[in-house]
């Protein structure tokens, strides 16, 4: 789940020429200066998050080819093919359920390590720091080895299952084994990264609390559920919300996870196509360099993450007033 | 050129290695006065290693102001690359090497690169393979790119598991058992009977198709450049056929370049691979242990080609005639046997084909098989095929097809309506 973390510093701020006296500048100076010093981050996002979103929409407006340098304009043609694109819909679907499997099973272990780490465990240092390894190892490299573990025939997981007397699995063939190789990958990868976001949260929840409850008789685990999940609500909104925007835009480890030969397709059927390598086979994975209907379908995943995300937030919270 | 190159990353010392070469090529050009040439760096970017290193020495050597400066990425990356180059107008080299699976897509948009008539291509013309040469000439005529190698087919089968299943294993034995592709699927059957537990005659479906449609003329693509996948009665004719193997289950079911297919080159899972000269070094590279255990025998039904490549030279370059030279001196017979000889890439020229170099080279690796001469007989007997832009998302989506019963997961019939589904939808 590559969760794109975009810098927004406002580092760099321009530099006014200093001038004394009591000018036309001098006067203008409160005014105007406020709007300079936030000025860098407006203008690298014109630059780098309007500008590309705005022409992204410009394009998917034209039958534009990346070698073709004539293109024409026809209007919502893209977006409609797209409506009756099955393969799309099969991307949409596998987008979502990748999601599913990968981000309930994530935040809830995320939740529980980052309990564990919370209380007075020996080297804890050692262990927050472990459970970001994952973080800063090479995406590549995950997703090669994971994919390697998943072999049919001298894949790791498929010997193990063996000697428990489970027949092999096909893992990279079926549709909901592969969604669940994928799953492990990503869930192997972002669970320490959310439990060290949940541990600071945790860590800011007041000592009273807990001790109020437990003098009202909570133990533990009643306190985890009372105090604990209804404090981090800020919180796992946010993880959630980090998580959706992240796990829509899956590309990496499904696009390693298909032997060379496939070309992309994510599967022989599509199985685990998602929703970007479905756009990436359009625009440049294959010979078609379909520009017009790639930006089309950036841009129907953009308004999916958006209602997604809406959808996210409305639900968590409802859990949230359920607690309360 | 190699120390050269490990420096490539740090930029101001290359840049002050190319002016430091740049002026002293320059000062001798001057004294020796021959030279017209002003000093051009010119840049080449190929995939994987074209085994040139040692003829840019010599050419520049021969060739004072001329620097010569390789880069190179990998296959997929390398393309993706030069499709943006192209698109963008920008950042592509002067000369830009082109697999055959990329080069009839880039022949239907001949604007980006220079017509290599213009700097004597013609000439050249009859030294070469006919299809090989057709492949990188446009619609309006324009030769956009002169070939390197080909990757012409033979069959590699492992005789150790010949043996057992009762076959016999000389080349010359073997190739006679198949004449044609269905001799081919009959001598697996045979094989199956007797094979070892676990063991198929052939490793994946799809290489068994690509290499009987590569035979077919015409196959996706009729003279006028129309898609016919659907109505070629050849094509339908190969997917049948790999249809047979899946189910007589002569097909271990395997996806090329996948992980479990490597590793079967080292277990010996299956029998056969269909073999372009550059697998050679693939299969050596995967399964050093089982030397001496291959053997190479002709390909089923005359030829095959799986590979290859063509060196262009872009409009982007501001040194399109230099550029040029440099393309004719790469693709030179003498300097294609020297490329042969080094890295093993087979050459797209007739006369090399022909000459000792090529045909009485043995390898001990499978079990010294003339490899040379076998190869050389399979390019040479190949008929050549109208290639069309699509040609590579066609092979994908066969591959795909064949996959999808390979797994079990469609009837033959209803993997084949997807797959004329899918070759509508890209060619539209």
């Amino acid at each position: 789940m590559s969760v794109a973390q975009r810098s927004t510093d406002g580092s760099g701020a321009a530099a006014l020429p200093r001038r004394r006296g009591r000018t036309l500048w001098h006067r203008l100076d409160p005014k105007i200066s406020p709007y300079l010093y936030i000025a860098p981050f407006f203008i690298v996002f014109g630059v780098f998050g309007l500008f590309p979103l705005g022409y992204t929409a410009y394009i998917s407006l034209t039958d534009r080819n990346l070698l073709d340098p004539v293109s024409h304009f026809i209007g919502l043609q893209n977006y409609t093919a797209l409506l009756h694109d099955s393969y799309f819909w099969n991307a949409v679907e596998n987008t979502f359920g990748i999601w599913f499997l990968s981000t309930v099973p994530q935040l809830m272990l995320a939740l529980l390590i980052a309990h564990v780490l919370n209380t007075q465990l020996r080297g804890r240092t050692f262990f927050r720091c472990a459970v970001l390894l994952p973080q800063v190892t090479s995406l590549v490299a995950v997703a090669l080895i994971f994919t390697q573990l998943f072999g049919h025939d001298y894949g790791f997981v498929n010997y193990v299952l063996g000697t428990f007397g489970i027949h092999h699995v096909y893992w990279e063939a079926g549709r909901f084994s592969s969604w669940v190789a994928i799953s492990v990958m990503v869930t192997w990868r972002w669970t320490g990264y959310n439990a060290l976001i949940y541990l600071a949260a945790m860590q800011s929840i007041p000592e009273e609390l807990y001790e109020a409850a437990a003098v009202d008789g909570a133990r533990r685990w009643k306190q985890f559920i009372h105090v604990t999940i209804p404090m981090l609500r800020p919180t796992i909104i946010f993880t959630v919300i980090i998580s959706t925007i992240g796990g829509l835009q899956l590309f990496t480890e499904p696009y390693l996870f298909q032997p060379r030969a496939g070309g992309g397709t994510g599967g022989s059927a599509r199985q685990y196509q998602t929703i970007v390598m479905y756009l990436y086979e359009k625009f440049l994975g294959s010979t078609q360099f379909k520009f017009g209907y790639a930006a089309a379908i950036a841009w129907c995943l953009v308004l999916l993450i958006a209602l997604f995300g809406l959808v996210n937030y409305f639900f968590i919270s409802r859990i949230r007033s359920a607690e309360g | 050129m190699k120390g050269f190159h490990a420096r490539r990353g740090r930029i101001g010392f290359l840049a002050v290695l190319i002016a430091a070469t740049a002026i002293a090529s320059g000062l001798a050009a001057t004294g020796a006065s021959a030279s017209r040439h002003s000093n051009v760096t010119l840049t080449i970017d190929v995939f994987g290693d074209f085994g040139y290193h040692a003829l840019y020495q010599q050419y520049m050597a021969s060739h004072p102001g001329i620097t010569i400066k390789e880069d190179s990425e990998d296959y997929a990356p390398h393309h993706t690359a030069l499709a943006q180059h192209l698109a963008t107008g920008a950042g592509a080299d002067d000369i830009e090497a082109i697999e055959v699976g990329f080069v009839a897509q880039y022949a239907a948009q001949p604007r980006y690169f220079a017509d290599l008539r213009q700097y004597g291509a013609s000439k050249v013309k009859k030294q070469y393979l006919p299809w090989k040469w057709s492949q990188a000439v446009a619609r309006n005529g324009s030769v956009i790119g002169l070939g390197t190698d080909v990757g012409s087919l033979g069959i590699c089968y492992r005789t150790d598991l010949f043996k057992q299943a009762g076959l016999p294993t000389s080349p010359a034995k073997v190739a006679a058992m198949w004449q044609t592709w269905s001799d081919f699927l009959a001598v697996g059957k045979k094989f199956q009977k007797r094979a070892p537990k676990g063991v198929k005659f052939i490793d994946s479906g799809s290489n068994l198709y690509n290499a009987i449609v590569g035979q077919a003329d015409p196959a996706y693509y009729s003279k006028s450049g129309k898609v016919i996948a659907a109505t070629n009665p050849k094509v339908k004719q190969a997917w049948n056929l790999t249809m047979q193997a899946i189910k007589t289950g002569e097909d271990k079911g395997l996806s090329a370049f996948s992980n479990d297919w490597n590793t079967g080159f080292k277990t010996g899972t299956f029998a056969t691979v269909t073999c372009p000269a550059w697998m050679m070094g693939y299969i050596q590279g995967q399964a050093p242990a089982t030397s001496g255990k291959w053997n190479i025998a002709t390909v089923p039904g005359g030829g095959g080609n799986w590979g290859g490549s063509f060196l262009t030279v872009t409009k982007q370059s501001s040194h399109q005639k230099e550029a040029a030279d440099l393309v004719k001196f790469l693709t030179s017979a003498k300097s294609q046997a020297y490329v042969f000889k080094h890295t093993g890439n087979l050459s797209s020229k007739v006369s090399v084909l022909k000459s000792g170099t090529v045909r009485k080279f043995r390898n001990p690796f499978f079990s010294n098989a003339p490899v040379g001469k076998i190869f050389a007989t399979s390019a040479m007997r190949l008929k050549p095929q109208i290639l069309g832009p699509h040609q590579g998302d066609f092979q994908t989506a066969s591959t795909n097809a064949i996959y999808r019963v390979e797994q079990g997961k469609q009837s033959p019939n209803a993997a084949w309506k997807q797959f004329l589904k899918d070759v509508n939808d890209i060619s539209g």
